[in-house]
């Protein structure tokens, strides 16, 4: 069995969580923080959004139904966050569009938190997409999702340990029935506020003369742009002749995410 | 921060010049380590309940509906069932619409506007032109619509849809176009708007405007109606008539397979000719299937699709309803300018097995292809002078029945030929004002968007030409 399963006793008392979330619908002029929801396809990202922000966005059975990203709002613990639902994708490294709107939000839009949804009945496929998001972000939150279909294929999943591994926090929800929504509102706010900080996990396994190249690129991207959080992946997409990246790092388009990082540093 | 320009160069320069030292493809090197770690990361934190997987629904599921040999007479027999219930379920409702909107409301709006003394070609344009164009597309579209997006929504949420895409996908590889292309094809059956904008999914530029070319040939909605009315005219009735009901959708669906095939034709000639290319590799997942949300999607399918998509053909109708009219009554000479047309169009239509009065109903209702029945059968009755039917030129009506309708066509001069031919252009021919738009929107091309149009209206006359001296030649005339 699941945790998420059992009936959380705090769910009647009026001082609970649930109870302060606001579903703004897309009434979001001012917000404190910028949400992003990424994810494999059909993980039920939509779900969870529609969860948070009570708008309809179109949720159906198969990948690929988001192809452009939808925005929403909603208030919780007194602030005002942003949401931004992007097409589900299961990698960022190859170039459709839907991938590209993915990974240029998650980069140059600077989320406040990413909030990675994964089916929990296939995790190992979608932790290729989280372990390549926590590449450009620390601040994010895997939302273990589709708990309720896991428990019925028997499968089990040790949320702590995951969460240990991955360096962030891991929180398990069964979104089409509402479970576990209220504890992903907590680690949204807690994220985004700079309450819990993320020491994510970054790709090991490298093979020895592309991890060379790869260091010695991110020196000189570091050089270049001090305080971008995420040189070495920048790094590595340079090393690929990713054009996108090539021509942030021609412009100075990087420069943008670095002074940025360093004042939500700051401000933190 | 060193931020000049040149030292941002020799960032890149060096990225370039480390790239032609490493081993080619390490992007797969690291591919392959992302999915590694993935694997004992997950590894460590599930668990399996007993050593054997318990007996799979899903994959039970999945071996029968993408099986080698039955997938494709099961996905045949799911879509035939979801028109056949679409047809028998929607022909009563469809008349109790018409009987108020038509045959209750519209003579009224005529007395009303007596009653106030509106000049008759006012009350002709208003009341015989706009009006019944808009009362003629809900009652013969919001039936079938109402039954067939909740049904189909149905199959969506319940997880099918990817099936078919499964079950498609070598099919499409075959022709040089990518596998996502049988999801876009699928969309294409609702809407071939919404097929055209899901195209999106498509990663490489050359596989993504195949697949929104071709998305025309995928029988949406508007045209479906069509089909099911021709159908059941010319070739349900030469059977007896409790067989009637399968023989028409099984008509259709025969029409909906021949424009599968024609995709996949005109898919194959692109991807060798103007888009060649190599079809590039994509996993498609098959989603766990799941219990669909009953309220939630009848509720969704209702206002999201019907309303929206009856909206549009209403928006479309009430202007082609106004045009029809007017080329019926304003006269140059002797004939209204529609007869005109006809008279002219007649010869190069019977090439096609059609005549002019087809032609100039597709001319009229191109903004809406959810009207071309009634304009012909307006302007057939109108030509073909049948009194007693009908309330004047430029009326729009609806029959009670599809044997009167059968009786006025066949007075009209149409023989099985010409049904089956109309039924073939209805699926080969420029793509609706909407998909048109949505095309140039999502390609930005001019170019692209004319070729998109005339490459079915093209292959619609050769197909129709051939069929119909074909036909001839067999049937000895």
């Amino acid at each position: 069995m699941n945790e998420t399963s059992e009936q959380n006793p705090c769910e009647g008392c009026p001082a609970h969580n649930v109870q302060n979330l606001i579903k703004l619908g897309i009434r979001m002029d001012q917000y404190d923080y910028v949400v992003a929801l990424a994810g494999n396809p059909n993980t039920g990202k939509s779900t969870v959004f529609n969860a948070l922000t009570g708008l309809r966005q179109h949720t159906g059975n198969w990948p690929g139904k988001t192809v452009t990203r939808a925005e929403g709002g909603f208030g919780f613990g007194g602030k005002r966050f942003k949401i931004v639902d992007l097409p589900g994708t299961y990698s960022l490294l190859s170039m459709s569009t839907d991938e590209e709107i993915a990974r240029d939000f998650l980069l140059f839009g600077q989320p406040d938190v990413t909030v990675i949804v994964v089916d929990a009945t296939r995790l190992e496929r979608n932790l290729n997409l989280v372990l390549q998001v926590l590449e450009i972000t620390d601040r994010a939150i895997v939302c273990l999702n589709l708990m309720d279909e896991a428990g019925r294929h028997g499968l089990s999943i040790d949320e702590r340990r995951l969460g240990r591994d991955l360096g962030i926090p891991v929180i398990p929800t069964a979104a089409r029935q509402g479970l576990g929504i209220q504890e992903l509102l907590k680690a949204i706010a807690e994220v985004s506020s700079g309450i819990v900080k993320g020491t994510p996990y970054r790709i090991k396994d490298v093979p020895k003369p592309l991890a060379r190249a790869v260091e010695r690129l991110t020196k000189r991207v570091r050089d270049e742009y001090p305080g971008l959080p995420n040189a070495r992946w920048v790094a590595m997409r340079l090393l690929e002749g990713d054009q996108r990246i090539v021509g942030a790092m021609r412009s100075g388009e990087l420069g943008s995410i670095a002074r940025l990082n360093e004042g939500l540093e700051a401000t933190a | 921060m060193s931020n000049g320009q040149g030292s941002r160069e020799a960032v890149i320069a060096e990225a370039t010049r480390a790239r032609w030292e490493l081993e080619e493809g390490f992007h797969d090197l690291l591919m392959e380590s992302i999915y590694r770690e993935a694997a004992r990361i997950a590894d460590g934190a599930v668990t399996r309940e007993g050593e054997r997987p318990r007996f799979d629904l899903d994959r039970a599921i999945d071996s029968v509906v993408t099986n080698r040999w039955l997938g494709f007479p099961i996905m045949f027999i799911l879509l035939a069932a979801v028109f056949w219930v679409t047809v028998e379920g929607a022909n009563y409702p469809s008349r109790m619409i018409s009987a108020v909107l038509i045959d209750m409301i519209h003579p009224w709006l005529h007395n009303v506007g007596e009653w106030v003394g509106l000049p008759s070609w006012v009350s002709g344009v208003l009341f015989d032109g706009a009006y019944l164009a808009m009362a003629w597309v809900v009652s013969v579209m919001l039936p079938p619509m109402a039954i067939f997006f909740p049904l189909f929504t149905l199959l969506e949420d319940f997880g099918y849809l990817p099936r078919v895409a499964f079950n498609l996908d070598s099919v499409f590889r075959r022709a040089g176009a990518h596998g996502k292309q049988a999801l876009t094809m699928t969309m294409g059956f609702g809407c071939n708007a919404a097929g055209v904008v899901a195209a999106r999914v498509i990663d490489s530029p050359r596989e993504r405007l195949i697949a929104i070319i071709t998305n025309n040939f995928s029988l949406c909605n508007g045209r479906w109606p069509t089909q099911i009315l021709i159908a059941s005219i010319f070739l349900g009735s030469l059977v007896p008539a409790h067989l009637a009901g399968i023989v028409t959708s099984g008509a259709v669906v025969l029409i909906a397979v021949f424009g599968i095939g024609l995709s996949l034709l005109v898919s194959w000639g692109l991807s060798r000719t103007a888009l060649r290319g190599a079809p590039s590799a994509f996993s498609l997942e098959l989603p766990p299937y799941r219990p669909p949300q009953i309220w939630k999607t009848l509720y969704r399918s209702l206002i999201d699709r019907t309303v929206f998509v009856l909206w549009r053909a209403v928006l479309f109708a009430v202007p082609a309803g106004v045009v029809i009219w007017l080329v019926s009554n304003i006269h140059a000479g002797d004939l209204s300018l529609a007869e005109h047309f006809i008279l002219r169009a007649d010869p190069f239509a019977l090439l096609l097995g059609r005549n002019g009065v087809i032609l100039l109903a597709y001319v009229i209702a191109i903004p809406a292809n959810e009207i071309v029945v009634p304009t012909v059968l307006m302007l057939t009755v109108m030509t073909s002078g049948i009194t007693g039917l009908g309330e004047g030129s430029g009326v729009l009506f609806e029959l009670d029945s599809a044997s009167a309708t059968g009786d006025i066509l066949r007075a009209g001069g149409w023989t099985t030929l010409t049904g089956v031919c109309l039924m073939l252009f209805s699926l080969l021919h420029n793509p609706c004002s909407t998909t048109l738009y949505t095309i140039y929107k999502e390609t930005g091309s001019v170019r692209w968007t004319t070729v998109a149009a005339i490459v079915p209206l093209f292959l619609g006359i050769v197909v129709c030409f051939f069929v119909a001296q074909l036909w001839r030649l067999a049937a000895g005339g």
